[in-house]
């Protein structure tokens, strides 16, 4: 049975979001149960797949019993292993955060609102699994157009915002799939493995060329690289509590992963990295990338449109490490991809949290949530330490990663970046501490109570619902916890799934 | 803003058109496409599955994974569109509307009004300016089940001619649309309900995965349609034919009622009411 | 250079789908209607499509479907693959005519609700309300 494993990853939820949009007009009540249920088994065969892949090896899973290059099959090595881990931890973690949001909306959404949830998750494992170019697209779409759907939910200008997205991410999957098309005429084949052993004889082709920048460039337009982000602060700010938690943190971090597996995989670092002006092009856009969506978030005035330049800033960082052409690059863009989408999930959460005690996310209304949110606030420190990169917290290290890399290719500009960015996350972290923990709130203050400052302390904790704080701190920990193990994760996983040509 | 849109367009261009020069020429047999996987499908598809067309051998067995998400990606605009657009009416409109079939005359009932009894001669309507058009409706009526028996015949006959899942649950879904167009939402949906249609489009997927579901369950690899011979007591070519076919059924139903289910919601703006 | 330019002329089916792709390309990028742009990115999936079609084209060959194909005498005929055009890129797009479909109904139904929201569709107008409020 164990064999069967990896099939089970993708099936489980696929079954599930069809039994729950069924039971969404039968039964109601199933909905969140099956759901949950089908997450759990994902995380579960996922957790299970990557112990067989660090015991065994790399594992491949022939669909329907088909040899590659003919039929599909699933790839498995140490890297997707974790992303796939990472992916079902993430949104099982926000699904149960999701509940009470979900449920308050009217009776006749709730059961397609988690059935795209689960699609959502299905497509976005589904690519990482994958080994197969073609199938990939396939996925994107799935993952795409749940998504799509899951943001257009919001309110006020989530519509408008979800239609740009549809159009840009349309443009950016019709490029990749145009790249993979060039890669079949001039290979036939559509199995990554195959492509790879075909290509090495037509390296100097300038069509295989355009395959490999059209294939990047599809991936950066979903992936939010810098200047072709500009679907995704509207999406994300204006994207209800459950989508953005799951949509934040996996849906630029897939695609970075797909990022690096085209590189790895398909083209292989020794063409990867053969085009030195290409590679410098490239970290000189993500240094663009990080200082831009630094200063974008320095000018915003919403707590979760700050979050979302810090995304674009994050795609940066991952997309340089990636394109330094090292192995501590790659090393140190994989532990971040890990990382940040803990701490992306944590921040969101922690925005979820506050919109069921706040009107509006602005950051002006956070004053004096430390006495009225202390849990929220609490896991907001942490992610936000770890989001600056200070020790304990997991982010620091795959900054460390990064920036040794950036010493040992030399690239400084790179790195002032990275320091510029964490500077400019340590200046906004600490101004929604001040608001939060410091400011007098003459404004809240005058409203109830007696209006004088000395009833501050009168301020009762009204605290976000369990439901979406205990997933909130076990983020905030986990955060932790990642980071204390990151040696561990680096050397067991990651550096074993890296090729050994990667110096 | 348009001359930059223009030249972003043409260095697009341009350098697709640079690219485009390594390409095999057009119909080349001894391009790589031709010459790497292709070969294989043509000669063994037959052996392997039974299936005369080719295309669906590859689409149904082959690539069956792929086919799998297809379908869900239709399934997954359906529960979308619903997701979007659909809304309950909760309070009474304004007024309801009621046409006398033999002459057409339209009447208004205010609301917190009812007529009493029965009325056979009246039928519920949503609007007053939708004519009614005998013409139209007396030759949709002829042609809806002849398109519905086509739709079939595409489905089943998908393994020996151009068609299969896909194109018949099209042309049923189409079949819907035109019963939805030539008199109204109304009418269409006392044929498919929007439970039924809704649950119908899900339950195609899952017969598609069940069958996926039930070689698993048999020891096999996800999707290999030999493992269902010894369950069908055939010999697993057989039986992958008739997997072929079981999955072809599954896309037919999935995507006839996920058309309908977008049409539906598209067309009335989520109301659900006259439609267009 | 020469060279260069007729061997780009010889892939007129290339430049064909090119062409259009940059079309519907310019039509997302520059139309301020977003029916317009939906349109435009329909124009460029599609073009897409014709070049996978176009992948497929075997010289002297026909559809991939078997003639000879009751029982046991199909296998008497020896198939070759000549004769036959490569079946992948039709399978292929299939899968993305279907994807090219879900996405068009999702962005129309973006469209109906961005119509109901702001009572129209032209961008200029919309960003003109955005800014107001």
């Amino acid at each position: 049975m164990s064999e069967q494993l990896p099939a089970f990853i993708i099936v489980a939820p696929l079954i599930g979001a069809c039994l729950i949009f069924i039971a969404g007009f039968t039964r109601r009540g199933l909905c969140y149960p099956l759901a949950m249920v089908s997450m759990v088994v994902a995380l579960g065969s996922s957790i299970g797949v990557l112990h067989q892949v660090l015991v065994d090896g790399p594992l491949i899973y022939k669909l329907g019993g088909w040899d590659p290059p003919w039929g599909i099959v699933y790839n498995v090595d140490a890297l997707n292993a974790l992303v796939l881990a990472v992916v079902a931890a993430v949104a099982l973690v926000n699904l149960v955060a999701s509940r009470q949001f979900i449920d308050a909306q009217p009776f006749y959404r709730i059961g397609a609102f988690y059935a795209l949830y689960i699609l959502a998750v299905t497509g976005l494992m589904g690519m990482v699994i994958t080994g197969d170019v073609f199938n990939l697209y396939v996925l994107l779409e799935i993952a795409s157009l749940t998504g799509y759907a899951l943001v257009a939910m919001g309110d006020d200008r989530a519509p408008l915002s979800a239609l740009n997205y549809v159009l840009v991410g349309t443009i950016g999957a019709s490029f990749y799939l145009l790249g993979v098309g060039f890669l079949y005429a001039m290979t036939g084949s559509l199995n990554m493995v195959d492509i790879a052993q075909r290509l090495p004889g037509l390296y100097g082709s300038t069509a295989v060329f355009a395959a490999f920048v059209m294939i990047m460039v599809g991936i950066w337009f979903k992936a939010a690289f810098f200047p072709l982000h500009s679907w995704l602060p509207n999406a994300y700010t204006y994207a209800p509590p459950p989508s953005a938690g799951l949509l934040a943190p996996l849906m630029t971090k897939v695609m970075i992963y797909v990022m690096i597996r085209m590189m790895l995989t398909v083209f292989t670092p020794a063409y990867s990295f053969s085009f030195g002006l290409l590679n410098q092009v490239v970290v000189w856009l993500a240094v663009i990338a990080i200082v831009a969506g630094a200063i974008m978030a320095l000018a915003a005035k919403d707590f979760k449109r700050l979050l979302a330049y810090i995304i674009v800033s994050e795609v940066g960082y991952m997309v340089g490490g990636a394109w330094l052409g090292n192995r501590l690059g790659m090393t140190g863009s994989m532990l971040h991809l890990v990382n940040d989408a803990a701490m992306t999930l944590c921040v969101f959460l922690a925005a979820a949290a506050l919109s069921f005690r706040l009107k509006d996310t602005k950051l002006t209304s956070f004053q004096g949530l430390f006495k009225t949110m202390p849990f929220t606030m609490g896991a907001l420190v942490i992610g936000g330490l770890s989001i600056i990169g200070v020790p304990p917290t997991c982010g620091f290290f795959s900054k460390w990663y990064l920036i040794s890399a950036g010493i040992q290719a030399g690239a400084w500009g790179y790195i002032a970046a990275l320091l510029f960015s964490s500077l400019v996350n340590l200046i906004l972290f600490f101004k929604i501490f001040e608001i939060a923990y410091f400011e007098p709130f003459s404004a809240h203050g005058h409203g109830h109570d007696n209006g004088g400052h000395g009833q501050v302390s009168a301020l009762a904790v009204r605290e976000a619902p369990a439901q979406v704080v205990v997933p909130l701190v076990v983020t905030a920990i986990g955060l932790v916890v990642l980071g204390l193990y990151s040696k561990e994760l680096v050397a067991g996983v990651i550096d074993l799934g890296l090729p050994l040509g990667l110096k | 803003m348009k001359k930059l849109a223009l030249i972003l367009v043409l260095l697009c261009w341009g350098f697709l058109a640079f690219a485009a020069a390594d390409f095999p020429r057009l119909g080349d047999p001894n391009s790589p496409a031709s010459t790497h996987l292709s070969p294989y499908f043509i000669e063994k598809a037959y052996e392997d599955t039974a299936t005369p067309n080719i295309v669906t051998a590859v689409l149904a067995d082959y690539r069956s994974y792929d086919t799998m998400f297809e379908t869900t990606v239709v399934f997954a605009a359906g529960v979308a569109c619903f997701l979007l657009l659909r809304f309950y009416h909760f309070s009474e409109p304004p007024s309801h509307l009621y046409r006398h079939k033999p002459s057409g005359t339209v009447i208004q009932v205010p609301r917190g009004y009812r007529l009493k009894g029965e009325h056979t001669e009246l039928e519920p309507i949503d609007r007053d300016w939708a004519p009614k058009d005998p013409i139209v409706e007396v030759a949709s009526r002829i042609l809806i089940p002849f398109i519905q028996i086509f739709a079939l015949y595409v489905v089943v006959h998908g393994h020996h001619s151009p068609g299969g899942g896909f194109q018949g649950g099209v042309i049923l879904g189409a079949s819907l649309v035109l019963l939805a167009i030539s008199r109204d939402l109304r009418t269409a949906q006392a044929t498919l309900g929007e439970s039924k249609n809704s649950i119908l489009s899900a339950l195609g997927v899952l017969i598609y995965v069940g069958v996926g579901a039930v070689t698993l369950a048999l020891g096999s690899n996800f999707l290999d349609y030999a493992a269902l011979a010894g369950l069908m007591g055939v010999d697993q070519v057989i039986a992958r034919n008739l997997g072929i076919l079981f999955v072809e059924v599954g896309v037919a139903v999935a995507v006839m009622a996920t058309m309908f289910l977008i049409y539906r919601n598209v067309a009335s703006a989520g109301a659900l009411d006259e439609g267009l | 250079m020469d060279d260069l330019l007729s061997k780009i002329a010889g892939g007129y089916n290339y430049i064909a789908y090119i062409t259009i792709m940059m079309i519907g390309l310019y039509a997302v990028i520059a139309k301020r209607n977003l029916v317009k742009k939906i349109i435009g990115m329909s124009i460029f999936q599609t073009a897409i499509i014709l070049f996978y079609i176009s992948i497929g084209a075997k010289k002297g060959a026909t559809i991939p479907i078997l003639m000879h194909d009751h029982g046991p005498e199909a296998a008497e005929h020896a198939i070759k693959a000549a004769d036959y055009i490569n079946p992948l890129p039709h399978v292929l797009m299939l899968t993305a005519i279907v994807v090219a479909v879900a996405t068009l109904g999702v962005a129309l139904s973006l469209a109906v609700k961005v119509y109901q929201r702001y009572g129209t569709l032209e961008e200029p107008e919309i960003q003109d309300q955005i800014n107001k409020s």
